[in-house]
C-alpha cells in the first residue's frame, strides 16, 4: 500500500495525525440550491484499516451542475467510500471535511435493491406522495421501456429489467445529483451496452449531475464529461473526456484515453488487452 | 488427469441405452409435483386404520370409540343441542384469546424490535414467560382473575402472544439491512419506513408464528375449560369423564382436532395469498 507500482503516491508509513475516535463524523454538511457539489479535505477511516485506517485522505472535488463525472478506481481506493460519504449513508466510519451537495439526491445501487413484497411502480414511487405521483412513476417506467409492467413483481423481471426500474425509482424525485455505485456491474455485457445508451439519454433529458463509480475504463469513457482516477483515497489523474459526438472504441482519441487510464490505474501495457 | 478416474458413463456409454429426451416438469432438488388433495391424505390414513381397528375388534370400544359411534354421538349431541351450546362458548374464549394474543404479541415484537430500549425491556421478560408452561401459571391466574371468563382469556392470549412475538420479532430482525439503506436513501420517514419495509418484511414471520398461534390457542382452551368449567367442549369431556363417556370424550378430541386442523388450513391459505410475490422451495 506504501509505494504504488508506477510511484503516483506516497503515503507515510503513520499519519502525525492521531487516528479519530471510531465511529465519529465531523463533518461540516451543507446544502447547496444550484445543484453543484463541492468536497473539500475529504478524511475517511475505517477503524481496522491498514496503516492509520484511512480510505479517503484529504479529498477534493467539484461537479458542475449537470455534469456527469465518472470515477475509476482499484478495489480498495476509498471510491466507494467517497460515494456514500455524499449519499450520506456512511455511518460507521470517521472522518472530517466538509461536503456540500444538492438537496435532491438520488442513489442506484449495484443491486437493484427493489423491494421484493411491492409491485414496481410502488417500487418507483416508494416514499413518495401526492396526487400525480403515481402518473410521475408509469411516465419513469415508460421512459425506462417498462411501459406496462406497473403491476409485476420484481421476482419476475430479468436483471436488466431490475436495474432499469431501480433507475426509474432514482430519476422519479427528479434528482439534482444522482450518485452511480457501480450500477451496471452485475449485468451482462449485452445489457450493460444497452443500459449505457439509456442512462445517456435519460441524463440528456433530465440533466442531473452524476457521479459514477466504476471498474470499467470504456464505461466511463462512454458515459462520462470528466474521469477520476482515484488511488489509495487521493485523485491520481483527472481528465476530460472532450470527444465529441458518439464515442466508439475504434477511435484513436478513445483508445489514447484509455491507455492513460489503464496506466493510472496501475496495469501493465502487456496485460491490457483490447475489448 | 490420467490419476483420475472418470465415472464409467463418460468413458463408455453403453450402446444399447438410448435415453430418451424426458423434460423435467419440477425442479430435481425440489419436493416434486403437489398432490392434489395432500393436505387430507395423512389424515384419511389414520381414519382408515381406526376404522379397520375398531370393526376387527382390535380397538376394544371402551378405551376408543369406533368413529361410526362417534358420528352418530356428535348427531345426538346436535340434536339435544349441546354441542352447539359448548362450542359456542369455547369458539368465542377461543377468538378472544387469539384477537388479544396476536394484537400484544405483535406490538410488543414491533416495539422490541424497532428501538433498543424496548428490546432490553421487552425480550427478557418474553423469553422467561416462554419458559414457564401455561398449566403452571394457572393457580396464580385463578388467584388473581378467578375462575370467570377474564382468566380463561389471560390464559389463552398468554399461551397465543409468544409465538406471534418470537417469529414475528425475528421476521423483523432478520429484513436486511439493505432495504433499510435504500429507506434511507429516499428519506422515508420513521412510519412510512414501518409500513412500507418493516411490516411487509416481518409478515412472512408473522404468518408462520400465527400459525402456531391459532392451534396454541385451541390448546390453552383444553387446559383451561378441563380445570374449572361450566361451559365450553373441555367442560362436555371432563364431565363425560365422570360418567365413563369414551364416545362423547372423543366427539371432543376429534372437534378440537378439526377446529386446529382447519384453523391452521386458512392460515395457510392467508399465507398464500399474502405472499404471492415470494418464490421458495415450494412453489
Amino acid at each position: 500500500m506504501a509505494t504504488h507500482p508506477r510511484g503516483l503516491t506516497v503515503i507515510p508509513e503513520r499519519s502525525a495525525v492521531p487516528p479519530p475516535v471510531h465511529g465519529v463524523l465531523a463533518d461540516e454538511r451543507t446544502a447547496t440550491t444550484d445543484g453543484t457539489v463541492v468536497v473539500r479535505d475529504l478524511v475517511r477511516a475505517y477503524g481496522l484499516g491498514e496503516g492509520d485506517g484511512r480510505v479517503l485522505r484529504g479529498l477534493d472535488l467539484s461537479i458542475a451542475a449537470g455534469e456527469f463525472v465518472a470515477i475509476l478506481g482499484r478495489s480498495g481506493s476509498g471510491k466507494s467510500t467517497l460515494l456514500r460519504a455524499l449519499a450520506g449513508l456512511d455511518h460507521d466510519v470517521h472522518g472530517t471535511g466538509t461536503i456540500a451537495v444538492p438537496d435532491r439526491v438520488s442513489v442506484v445501487f449495484q443491486d437493484s435493491r427493489l423491494l421484493p413484497w411491492a409491485r414496481v411502480l410502488d417500487n418507483v414511487t416508494l416514499g413518495l406522495r401526492g396526487p400525480r405521483v403515481r402518473e410521475l412513476g408509469v411516465e419513469r417506467l415508460a421512459e425506462v421501456g417498462l411501459a406496462g409492467r406497473e403491476r409485476a413483481w420484481p421476482t419476475e423481471l430479468s436483471g436488466g429489467e431490475q436495474q432499469r426500474v431501480s433507475l426509474a425509482r432514482s430519476l422519479v424525485r427528479e434528482p439534482q445529483l444522482l450518485l452511480a455505485d457501480e450500477p451496471f456491474g452485475a449485468l451482462d455485457a449485452l445489457t450493460r451496452i444497452r443500459m449505457h445508451g439509456l442512462l445517456r439519454d435519460l441524463c440528456a433529458r433530465h440533466e442531473p449531475a452524476v457521479l459514477l463509480v466504476t471498474h470499467d475504463v470504456d464505461e466511463a469513457i462512454v458515459l462520462a464529461d470528466r474521469v477520476i482516477v482515484l488511488d489509495a483515497g487521493r485523485i491520481a489523474l483527472h481528465v476530460e473526456v472532450g470527444i465529441d459526438g458518439p464515442r466508439d472504441p475504434a477511435d484513436p482519441r478513445f483508445a489514447d484515453l484509455r491507455a492513460q487510464l489503464l496506466a493510472a490505474l496501475g496495469v501493465p501495457l502487456t496485460e491490457r488487452t483490447v475489448s | 488427469m490420467s490419476a483420475l478416474t472418470a465415472p464409467r458413463a463418460l468413458v463408455a456409454p453403453r450402446p444399447t441405452a438410448v435415453p430418451r429426451a424426458r423434460r423435467r416438469t419440477t425442479r430435481r432438488l425440489g419436493p416434486g409435483r403437489a398432490i392434489p388433495g395432500g393436505a387430507a391424505l395423512g389424515l384419511l390414513a389414520l381414519l382408515v386404520v381406526w376404522s379397520i381397528g375398531s370393526a376387527t375388534g382390535l380397538i376394544d370400544q371402551r378405551t376408543l370409540s369406533a368413529p361410526w359411534t362417534v358420528v352418530t354421538t356428535t348427531g345426538e349431541l346436535l340434536e339435544q343441542g349441546r354441542l352447539q351450546e359448548n362450542l359456542a362458548v369455547s369458539a368465542q374464549r377461543a377468538f378472544l384469546g387469539l384477537a388479544l394474543g396476536i394484537v400484544l404479541g405483535t406490538l410488543l415484537a414491533l416495539v422490541s424490535g424497532l428501538s433498543r430500549v424496548g428490546e432490553a425491556l421487552i425480550d427478557g421478560p418474553v423469553q422467561v414467560k416462554r419458559a414457564i408452561p401455561s398449566l403452571a401459571l394457572l393457580p396464580l391466574l385463578i388467584l388473581w382473575l378467578g375462575i370467570g371468563e377474564t382468566m380463561k382469556v389471560v390464559t389463552i392470549l398468554l399461551g397465543v402472544f409468544i409465538p406471534v412475538y418470537i417469529h414475528t420479532h425475528n421476521g423483523l430482525r432478520t429484513i436486511d439491512s439493505r432495504y433499510v439503506e435504500l429507506a434511507e436513501t429516499v428519506g422515508l420517514s420513521r412510519w412510512a419506513f414501518v409500513r412500507r419495509i418493516v411490516l411487509p418484511g416481518a409478515l412472512p414471520g408473522f404468518l408462520l408464528g400465527l400459525r402456531f398461534a391459532v392451534t396454541g390457542a385451541w390448546l390453552s382452551l383444553v387446559v383451561v375449560e378441563q380445570i374449572n368449567g361450566t361451559a365450553g367442549i373441555g367442560y362436555m369431556m371432563e364431565l363425560a369423564r365422570t360418567y365413563g363417556q369414551t364416545e362423547i370424550i372423543v366427539v371432543g378430541l376429534v372437534l378440537y382436532g378439526v377446529l386446529g386442523f382447519g384453523s391452521d388450513a386458512l392460515v395457510r391459505l392467508v399465507q398464500r395469498r399474502a405472499l404471492t410475490w415470494r418464490r421458495t422451495l415450494a412453489d
